[in-house]
């Protein structure tokens, strides 16, 4: 009796493993367009915690664990991380064509919002309920970022790396960011340059 | 009260305003945020083309807006471009402002994309995304720590802490829409309740 119920959890567990989400993709620059449009408008205080949103969970164009290695590149290049991001997403499905068109996406209705709010701003930016309010905002999308980051911890379960040493290296990172203000280009190029070694050694084990 | 600047802007100097930002694009890893002290020390104190108090409506605004932050680039182009004759002049100039933040740094990832496209099996390849990830994913984290932090009075803005914590916490676990919590974020902010006494 007991070893039939077993039997059937594990059967579940392995069919709900094998049924992962089916992955996407695109289909057409149009779609591309619209998605990096709607994540734009709606991103406030920054469009990250979006675009983890909709690519991963909702469009399913990448899984969580591609999302991180993505993220890798984009945060470690110049330029902004999540526009960074776009790029690649726009380049790997449609060329040079997709990055400018994800390019466009996120710029167009942001530059014609932003505008109008600077002139609103010049006439009611003084308003101690609008700066309150902002404040509000601000507050809310430091839990967004925070909570992003947070989720994507999860990715790091099958890193070659090891739990404990990604453990390690996401709670140095953190203590020295967050507590002891180091500069984030020392903590990319010292922490990251360690997990960099590691994870070259490591791969070479398995291979 | 308002200190206003009247600019007589040469070809020159547009062309130096590109150069600028098309400099600091290539150092920006991490995004133009950390690049605000010499932006500020470029366009207010050496060029005297922008005030202070420009300059920091355009971050302000930026940050209250939707879209990408480094529209604050923008911004400081449009006001630069008003300062040099008026709303003719502010487009081109905001448009020369963008062009020189992004275009450096977009070929840059555009390039290196396709490359590690091209060569996702090298084990240099794979061993960069995932010996960096522990390192970015932290970084993301102590993000939302710092906007949680930064620009609080000490413990008297309790309440903007546990408004962020409490986010964090609901973006963590539900699918509810993060637009709804922004709303909630401006009500509660404009409602006065997140200001102690």
């Amino acid at each position: 009796m007991w070893s039939l119920a077993l039997i059937a959890l594990l059967t579940c567990l392995i069919a709900s493993l094998m049924t992962t989400p089916q992955k996407q993709h695109p289909h057409s620059l149009g779609e591309l367009f619209n998605t990096f449009s709607m994540l734009a408008i709606q991103g406030f205080g920054g469009v990250l915690a979006f675009i983890e949103r909709e690519l991963v969970d909702k469009k399913k164009w990448m899984t969580r664990t591609e999302f991180v290695e993505e993220w890798s590149i984009a945060r470690t290049m110049p330029g902004p991380p999540a526009l960074n991001l776009c790029i690649m997403v726009g380049a790997k499905h449609f060329g040079w064509r997709g990055a400018l068109v994800s390019l466009a996406g996120m710029f167009m209705f942001p530059t014609m919002i932003i505008l109008t709010l600077a002139i609103a701003y010049a006439h009611f930016g003084n308003q101690p309920q609008i700066v309150d309010a902002l404040r509000g905002m601000g507050a809310v999308a430091a839990g967004m970022i925070g909570a992003t980051g947070l989720k994507l911890l999860s990715a790091l379960k099958t890193n070659p790396l090891g739990v404990k040493v990604c453990a390690a290296l996401v709670i140095l990172s953190f203590v020295g960011i967050a507590i002891l203000q180091w500069r984030l280009l020392y903590v990319l190029i010292v922490l990251g340059g360690i997990g960099y070694v590691l994870a070259f050694l490591k791969l070479k084990d398995q291979a | 009260m308002n200190e206003t600047l009247t600019l007589a802007m040469l070809w020159t100097d547009w062309f130096n305003l590109f150069k600028h930002f098309a400099s600091i694009s290539i150092a920006s890893v991490g995004g133009p945020l950390v690049l605000l002290p010499e932006i500020y020390q470029f366009l207010v104190v050496q060029q005297s083309w922008l005030t202070d108090a420009q300059f920091s409506a355009s971050i302000v605004i930026a940050q209250a807006s939707p879209g990408p932050n480094v529209m604050f680039v923008a911004l400081m182009g449009w006001n630069i471009g008003l300062n040099a004759g008026g709303f003719g002049w502010a487009p081109f100039a905001a448009v020369i402002c963008m062009a020189g933040i992004l275009l450096p740094s977009s070929v840059l990832i555009f390039v290196t994309a396709r490359w590690v496209q091209a060569n996702q099996h090298l084990r240099a390849v794979r061993a960069f995304k995932l010996g960096l990830s522990p390192v970015v994913i932290s970084m993301m984290v102590a993000a939302g720590w710092l906007l949680a932090t930064a620009n609080t009075d000490g413990v008297r803005d309790w309440p903007l802490w546990l408004l962020a914590a409490v986010t964090a916490v609901i973006v963590y676990r539900t699918k509810i829409h993060m637009l709804l919590l922004l709303a909630i974020g401006a009500a509660l902010g404009a409602s006065g309740l997140l200001v102690m006494g």
